[in-house]
Order: structure tokens, then sequence, then C-alpha cells
């Protein structure tokens, strides 16, 4: 067992959450960065899905009660046991009564502790993830909470260090335009390619929230609401660009301006309020 | 279907001429995937004017779109195969009396309109277990409210231009209320959790309160 004595400002447990419910109102939810969960639980011998933590400025605490084995990825911070400092992307044994921290990171945003056999809890529609949108899943951890360990699955792997790449000052994210690409000027477009935008501290689990240059609307009526997918750029009535993520609305009546490529989106999950965001827009894909 | 949009390297949007449309193609698409005929497919997300395709990396584009085209949509077929739900209602709302002013109608005639349709789940959206109905009485076809409620009570029965919507749990909204339902709309441990799900045809009794 492991008692969070610290929860930080917001940690909750994330899988790959609940793929093919849009239908029924759900989304699919689940970790922001999925290689940085993928990456932890490879790094313990989970399955890439298993139930970890998704941190959010650190600031976790953990008491152990039985020994561990943690891997942790995402936005590098500082990792602690017993005051002993460890690296990250590698996997790092807990011993019973040790106290594990995990500090603010110096980069990104959300860190991810995944823990050898995952952590046991009740699935809700086939997953363990937490829904902030939608309230599906466990509740955010709180002071005081206790998170059961998982049984292994399988065999620690051979590797016990992941090389990952740097995130970095500037984001750059590649996106393609539409679906409604056409609801809004030639020279909005043009400006959403060019423009530098800021990521502001209203950013959450749903969408990053933009600053910067508004983006004009060349058709005024309204769009009805319509399916939105991961990494969707839509435009509100004020013109800022919000980039949605993991627990994005299943539906929106805002028109999408463009769609930041997958493999981006991470990128796009570990952007900190106040830095600078720029869109590389690539050609229509139909 | 109209106009196949791109929404982003895992998505195609499909512009319908209307909701009808709309309902028998993605019960076509979900009768299709079921049949393995949409392999990669990951959701079929059905709305007012559109349905959105999602896939993984092993599908693509062309493959949705190939997909498409070789799909006989006939929406007659499909009507007989839903299932109709009924749904008891308290029809008590706070903005019943708005409702009445609105359209014309007094308070009493708005009610018998309301539980005389027949209506038919749309899409779903906004929230899990939330359905869009269609096919109420063109009377009550009426705005959202001008300020939102901050909230709206779990198992509200309201109104918003041409559809009817049930809230299935406490939250924020603006459509106009005209009753309460106990009906379980949303329970996660039923199989589905929603009780109206796409194509689902709905039927409203009046309760007394």
């Amino acid at each position: 067992m492991i008692e969070v004595l610290r929860a930080g400002p917001l940690t909750t447990l994330q899988d790959l959450g609940r793929p093919g419910l849009a239908h029924l109102g759900v989304g699919r939810s689940g970790a922001v960065d999925r290689p940085s969960l993928r990456l932890a639980n490879r790094l313990v011998g989970n399955p890439e899905g298993a139930p970890a933590l998704e941190t959010t400025f650190g600031g976790l605490v953990l008491r152990f009660t039985e020994a561990a084995t943690v891997a942790v990825t995402g936005a590098p911070a500082p990792l602690c046991v017993d005051g002993r400092a460890h690296a990250g992307c590698t996997p790092v044994t807990v011993r019973a009564g040790q106290v594990l921290e995990l500090g603010m990171p110096t980069r990104g945003v959300r860190t991810y502790l995944a823990l050898r056999g995952g952590v046991a809890c009740e699935l809700v529609l086939g997953s363990a993830a937490t829904d902030l949108l939608s309230r599906l899943g466990p509740a955010p951890l709180r002071d005081g909470d206790t998170v059961e360990l998982g049984r292994p699955a399988g065999p620690m792997p051979g590797v016990d260090h992941a090389a990952v790449a740097p995130l970095p000052d500037e984001v750059v994210l590649r996106a393609v335009p539409g679906p409604r690409a056409d609801w809004f000027t030639d020279d909005s477009l043009t400006r959403l390619g060019r423009a530098a935008y800021e990521v502001t501290a209203a950013s959450d689990r749903i969408g990053l929230r933009l600053e910067g240059p508004a983006l004009t609307r060349g058709r005024t009526h309204e769009l009805p609401s319509e399916g939105i997918v991961e990494g969707a750029v839509q435009v509100p009535p004020d013109g800022r660009p919000v980039i949605f993520l993991a627990d994005h609305p299943v539906t929106g009546g805002y028109p999408v301006v463009a769609v930041v490529h997958p493999e981006d989106v991470p990128l796009a999950a570990q952007a900190r309020p106040g830095q600078p965001l720029r869109f590389a827009l690539q050609r229509p894909l139909l | 279907m109209t106009r196949l949009l791109a929404a982003g390297h895992r998505g195609l949007l499909v512009e319908c001429d209307d909701l009808p449309q709309v309902m028998a193609l993605h019960r076509t698409l979900e009768e299709a995937r079921a049949g393995g005929a949409l392999p990669g497919v990951v959701d079929l997300v059905p709305a007012a004017r559109t349905v959105l395709v999602t896939f993984d990396d092993t599908s693509s584009h062309s493959r949705v779109a190939e997909a498409l085209a070789s799909l006989d949509v006939r929406a007659a077929d499909h009507e007989r195969l839903d299932h109709e739900v009924e749904v008891a209602v308290i029809y008590d709302g706070d903005d019943l009396d708005e409702v009445a002013r609105l359209s014309g109608l007094s308070v009493e005639e708005v009610v018998r309109r309301h539980g005389a349709a027949t209506y038919r789940v749309g899409f779903t959206g906004f929230a899990p277990g939330f359905a869009y109905l269609v096919g109420g009485d063109a009377a009550l076809v009426v705005p959202r409210r001008d300020t939102p409620r901050t909230r709206v009570p779990r198992g509200s029965v309201a109104l918003a231009g041409e559809f009817t919507g049930i809230y299935p749990q406490e939250g924020p909204g603006g459509w106009q209320l005209i009753g309460r339902t106990e009906a379980p709309l949303w329970d996660l441990d039923r199989e589905p959790p929603a009780l109206l799900a796409p194509g689902t045809r709905v039927r409203f009794t009046r309760r007394d309160p």
C-alpha cells in the first residue's frame, strides 16, 4: 500500500482512457501525454496501458508501506527517495517505509509515476482514468488517500534507462487545416500559421488555452455541434484558439480551424503557462 | 452525404444534409463496424449534421472514404430495429410558463403536445448519457435561456431549439426546463450505461407529482 502524504496541485490516476464510447457522450480521457505513460509502464514491466499517476507540477509525496519499483517519465522533475536523488526514465526501487518525493518539474507540466504491478482500482467503463470534464473515474488524489499496488503482469524489461528527447523551449506544433478552416478569413489562417501564441494559466486536461492574435471568422452563423478530435484547434467567439487535450468534450459548436498532428499532441500536453507556442501549418489532407 | 472533411490525421468528418441522414448513416456505420467492415475505426460520433469517424494508424482517410462509398445507407430499414423507452415525466419545470409564452400556447397545451410526440435520439454529447431527442412538436421549438443556469437538477427534462434533452447529472445548463424524471439515464453498472443511445425511440408519459 502507498499513502499519499501530499497530492500536489493535481494528481490523477490515468491509463489509456476509454476510446470508442464517444457516441454515448463519453470522451477518451486517459493520460494527456500518452507516450510518457507508456514509457513509464514499460520501464517497470507493466502493460503499456496500466494505470499510473499523472502529476501536474509535481508536489507529490508518497510513503510506501511495502516495497515497490517505480519509474518517472514525462516532465522532468526532481525525484527523491528518503532524501536521496534518483534519475527519471529508469526503474527505481523503493523499500517498505521509505518516502518518495516528486518535485516541481524543470520543464513541462505532467510527470508520470508508474508502479510495478500498476494500481489496483475499480475500472469505470474499462478504464481507471479520471475524466475531469465528465466526472468519470476515481476522484483526484487527496492528502491522506491510499493507493493499492496491483500484481506484476510480466518480467522487468532488460533495458534500464530510456533516452527521451528534451522538451523544447518554444513549442512548435504541426497542424493541418480543417475541418472548418473555410469558416475563417484567409488572413486568419495565415495569422494562425505565423503568430506567436502564449500558453495561458487557464489551460488544463481539457485544453490548452492560448493568448495571442485573435482569428476572425468569415462565416458568422452558428455551427451545429459536431464531433471533436483530440488535438482540435477550436476557436471560440473571442478568437483565441483552444487546443483540445485528453478530457475534451465529445462534441462542440465552435468551428475547428486546424488539428494538431497526433505525434505533437504530447508536446502540447507538456506546454507550460507562459511558454511561447507556434503552429507549423501543413497542407490540407483532403 | 455531401462532403468529406479531414478532421486531422485520424479523423474524417462526414457532412450530411439533415439529421435523419446523420442517424441513418451512423446506424449503417455501426452495423458495418460490427460486421468487421471498418477495421481501425475507433469512434463513430453522430451530431446535428455530421458523423465523425475516428480511426487509429492502421486505417486512413482513403480507406474510410472507400468503405463509406460502398455502404448502402437506407433509413427506413433501420427504424424498425430501434427499441423504445418510456420516460415518465412530472411536468413542473421552472421554465414551463416561459415556454408557454414563447410558443403562444397554454401550459396545459405545452405539456399535452410534448407528451403526444414520439421522439428519437438524434445524437448524444454535452455530458455522458445526455441525448438530443428529435421529433417533437414544431410549436415547441424555443431558444435557449438568455442566461444559463449554473445548476440544473439531475433528471431535468428541457427544451432548446428543435431538441428535447434530459440532464443525466446535475450541472450547468441553458435549456428551458419543463419537467423532471427519475428514469435512470446513466448507470455505470448497466451495459450500455446510457439509457438513450443514438436511434433509441422515446415516449414521454405524464406523471403526477
